[in-house]
């Protein structure tokens, strides 16, 4: 796996570089490739005297790797010697694929996921139209959606009509 | 607790029964779907559903403020103090009944979370603007069922049309308020729930039609009494079995 040192532009608030550092080293439990930085899961760090707030907002209402996620968080800290750590949800925002960015789409297309192919603001997108998806594996855009639910609650199942195989596309939300 | 807070907790429980109870429906089509594929989504929807009850119930441990967690709300009441609405508790004999539901039900939940998104409470906001883009999912798959069983063979139009009358008498308890809603209408905290009911009747009727199916008649007796915790004989089944553990086993933990 390539060591992964930029931080996510997209969601980066520009403080405590080296606390976001620490951040960065944990993956995501589903997408070993992609950091919760990289996913727009963490959106701040706040350091207070010894203490440090970290906020994260759930992809999903009902992602089961969030509570994962916030011991991971917490671990790492407490690996580099922070020990009061706290993980706080925060709703608002809520979670877009827009924050990923085009370095981590490109790593979870190497993984064999399809990346989200548009931004939200794009409404064909969001009312399922026209969504030409490509796949990861042979790079054909001739492919077919199965089901708009897929193996985890963030993809959707489709197939590929050239190399026949089936494969996970991260849905646009 | 001001009356405006105890008006509030009971919306955000009102909101928290419909998600964990539904969710606790679609969990059961688990294995029991017409094919794998359709397992996993239903599933997918019921996870939201319950992911959406914990934000919910945390939220209403705030708001009531006596330190009480999400599992009290889901674990230790009984059947009357919940407040889900009568048709997320109903039983589903065939899965036509099931994408019948879901229809009924994703239509209002997308209504009201786009109306939800412009509360002045900033959880409850933030709360929709999350689910919103969950409901947008569950409710074209609830169309394209709707679509694809309506207007497809003679049994499966058949079974679809049933279901869409059966659960129509449930329909009008989604849209139910109660007395305190008022004053959190007043002070832009919820959206009124009865005004949604005319541009649900709009989004119903045009997806029947698409589908060849026949609206039920509007003016049909209505079936009435959740928010006041008056429920179908199903929900204490629903209770037993989601009670069962903490019953028997009080404060244990794992």
């Amino acid at each position: 796996m390539k060591k992964n040192i930029q931080l996510n532009p997209l969601v980066y608030t520009g403080k405590n570089p080296e606390l976001w550092a620490i951040a960065n080293e944990v993956v995501d439990p589903e997408i070993p490739v992609l950091t919760v930085v990289d996913l727009g899961i963490v959106r701040d760090i706040e350091k207070e005297g010894d203490s440090i707030t970290v906020s994260i907002t759930p992809t999903y209402s009902g992602c089961p790797a969030m509570d994962m996620i916030a011991t991971d968080i917490k671990k790492i800290f407490q690996q580099k010697g922070f020990a009061d750590v706290t993980v706080k949800t925060i709703l608002s925002p809520a979670w877009t694929t827009d924050w990923m960015s085009d370095d981590a789409k490109e790593r979870l297309r190497q993984f064999g996921i399809s990346p989200p192919e548009h931004t939200t603001a794009d409404k064909n997108a969001l009312l399922g139209k026209s969504k030409t998806v490509k796949c990861p594996r042979c790079g054909s855009m001739h492919t077919e959606m199965i089901s708009n639910f897929g193996s985890t609650a963030c993809k959707a199942l489709w197939k590929c009509l050239d190399c026949k195989e089936p494969f996970d596309y991260f849905k646009c939300i | 607790m001001s009356n405006d807070q105890s008006a509030l907790l009971r919306f955000v429980l009102r909101l928290g029964d419909n998600s964990l109870i539904l969710g606790h429906r679609l969990s059961e089509w688990c294995s029991n779907g017409p094919f794998l594929e359709e397992d996993i989504a239903m599933s997918n929807i019921a996870l939201d559903y319950l992911g959406q009850a914990r934000i919910l119930y945390t939220y209403a441990g705030k708001v009531e403020g006596k330190g009480h967690e999400e599992d009290f709300f889901a674990y230790e009441r009984r059947e009357h103090e919940f407040t889900n609405s009568l048709l997320t508790e109903m039983k589903t004999p065939d899965f036509a009944f099931a994408v019948a539901r879901q229809l009924y039900y994703s239509t209002f939940a997308w209504l009201l979370a786009t109306e939800l998104q412009k509360s002045k409470d900033e959880t409850l906001a933030g709360y929709a603007g999350k689910a919103i883009k969950e409901f947008t999912y569950h409710l074209r798959h609830a169309n394209d069922w709707t679509l694809r069983l309506g207007d497809g063979t003679e049994e499966s139009h058949t079974r679809m049309q049933k279901a869409i009358d059966d659960l129509w008498m449930y329909t009008g308890d989604l849209f139910a308020t109660v007395e305190s809603d008022a004053e959190l209408v007043k002070n832009g905290i919820i959206p009124d729930v009865a005004a949604l009911k005319s541009k649900w009747n709009e989004m119903i009727a045009d997806v029947l039609e698409r589908a060849t199916l026949k609206m039920p008649d509007a003016n049909a007796w209505q079936m009435e009494g959740s928010r006041t915790g008056r429920h179908t004989e199903h929900l204490g089944y629903i209770i037993a079995e989601l009670q069962y553990v903490t019953r028997a086993y009080p404060g244990n933990k794992w």
